[in-house]
């Protein structure tokens, strides 16, 4: 299932993948406008379209400044890991048939042990800014992602019990007569909330709320740096629409139109209800996310793997 | 000839990250030279197509525990602590007890006898070690398996109780 050209498929998919993260950027504010009733980037090009570039070569020549407080080594390392992780992640997803970096037999656990990695980013940042509202956002960051990785991984369970294997692509192949989403509709829902904390996207961005913390974790963080957390959030955001279409909603699979069309239009329209609860959500407070995490979806994802259990045993 | 590479690239890695761990000044920067050390065990299981315990080393151990132990490290104000004078007097204690571990584990590895002798490793199967752990741990060990968990869930009534004055 691998692809025949690897080196194409990595670059292939690294360059579509960091295109669309910047895009996104344009999206999301023009989608917020419209919501808003705004306008929102419009001056630069057509449609604001190249508002993007001009903020890409507005980062990119800023002052790199580094705190002279800071840890400087964990300071610089700390936006790299995220970047690093999150592609990572896009090497073990099935895109098409035959558009894949990599198939991985544990594609899923992959993913999961590298967003658990990607949590050292936010807390490290917070850390080695030395700054109370950074550390705040790191502590917060780490409680946040190491809880909802939790729930995360058991809501994903449902799945892989129904598709009998961690392989991303044979997980595709399990849906061919019904998506994921019918049997697994609570694991769907509790995948969609773990997937919006893990991101640290609204309403779930307490590590980094500015009307309490500033910025948070990245407070001291400036130039291409910044610019790092900021692709690595919506690199995130990609790659999690990516794994709820794969996952639940069958993937490439779909009548007439070719494969990887469908795989893009199921992955833009959960890219676009990211961008709508960011619009249409309001922020919890910290212990309000703890005990929703622990109190709610812990139990419910623990009662939604022993019933699919239950019934995939009873079924033979 | 890859193999023995990546295999030397992960002992570095392992033994490395765990010397620099130990030695380090600053509690933070311990951590990470553990992670370091932790996923070099974690590419050793991969050299030895174990999958399944590749992905369970990070997912558990770097991605859960030790985001827990810099989450307590940053709880805990340590810049008093990282002045002291941190070598205590058991080094010579501790250079001990290394020389007599690495000593029986060398005449353990030269001098096999039948009774230490180490069990050949079997051929690893193609595809989805994971099933076959399962197999394992829920038929042949299911009660150890069990009980194993049973004795974490103690520790964790254990620590909500000693956590909180009042239940």
């Amino acid at each position: 299932m691998t692809s025949p050209y690897p080196i194409l498929a990595i670059l292939g998919i690294l360059v579509v993948v960091m295109t669309l993260a910047a895009g996104l950027i344009w999206l999301e504010r023009r989608l917020l406008a419209l919501w808003q009733d705004r306008y929102g980037p419009n001056r630069v090009g057509p449609f604001g379209l190249l508002q993007v570039l001009a903020d890409m070569i507005k980062i990119f020549f800023k002052e790199d400044w580094i705190p002279p407080f800071a840890d400087k080594v964990v300071f610089v390392i700390a936006p790299a890991i995220i970047v690093g992780t999150v592609l990572m992640s896009f090497a073990v997803l099935p895109i098409a048939p035959g558009i894949i970096v990599s198939d991985l037999n544990i594609g899923l656990l992959f993913i999961l042990g590298m967003s658990s990695i990607g949590v050292y980013s936010v807390v490290l940042a917070g850390w080695a800014s030395d700054n109370k509202y950074s550390l705040l956002g790191g502590l917060r960051a780490a409680a946040q992602m190491l809880s909802y990785e939790v729930f995360m991984g058991l809501a994903l369970m449902g799945v892989v019990l129904l598709a009998g294997s961690f392989q991303l692509s044979e997980i595709v192949s399990a849906q061919r007569r019904v998506w994921f989403v019918v049997p697994q509709f609570a694991g769907f829902i509790l995948f969609l909330i773990a997937g919006v904390a893990e991101t640290r996207r609204l309403p779930f961005d307490l590590p980094e709320a500015e009307s309490e913390l500033i910025a948070g974790f990245h407070s001291e963080y400036s130039g291409m740096k910044f610019g790092l957390f900021f692709v690595g959030e919506y690199l995130g955001v990609i790659l999690i629409s990516s794994l709820i279409t794969i996952l639940f909603f069958g993937g490439w699979m779909g009548p007439v139109l070719p494969p990887i069309i469908w795989f893009v239009l199921k992955m833009m329209f959960f890219i676009c209800f990211f961008i709508l609860l960011r619009a249409a959500l309001p922020r919890p407070r910290f212990d309000q996310l703890m005990s929703w995490g622990w109190k709610v979806m812990l139990p419910l994802a623990l009662a939604n793997l022993l019933i699919t259990g239950a019934v995939a045993l009873a079924w033979g | 000839m890859m193999d023995t590479v990546f295999f030397y690239i992960f002992a570095l890695m392992t033994l490395g990250g765990a010397i620099l761990c130990i030695t380090r000044r600053n509690a933070i920067h311990s951590a990470i030279f553990l992670i370091m050390s932790l996923m070099g065990v974690a590419g050793l299981f991969l050299l030895q197509h174990a999958e399944f315990l590749f992905a369970v080393q990070i997912v558990l151990y770097i991605g859960g525990i030790m985001v827990l132990f810099l989450f307590v490290i940053m709880l805990v104000n340590l810049d008093e602590e990282a002045r002291h004078r941190q070598f205590n007097r058991q080094w010579l204690l501790g250079v001990a007890s290394v020389a007599v571990a690495g000593g029986s584990f060398t005449l353990f590895l030269r001098h096999q006898t039948a009774w230490t002798a180490l069990p050949v490793a079997g051929r690893s199967a193609p595809a989805g070690n994971t099933e076959l752990l399962a197999d394992v741990l829920f038929r042949n060990y299911l009660v150890p398996f069990e009980v194993a968990s049973v004795l974490l869930l103690v520790a964790v009534v254990g620590s909500v109780i000693m956590a909180k004055k009042r239940i």
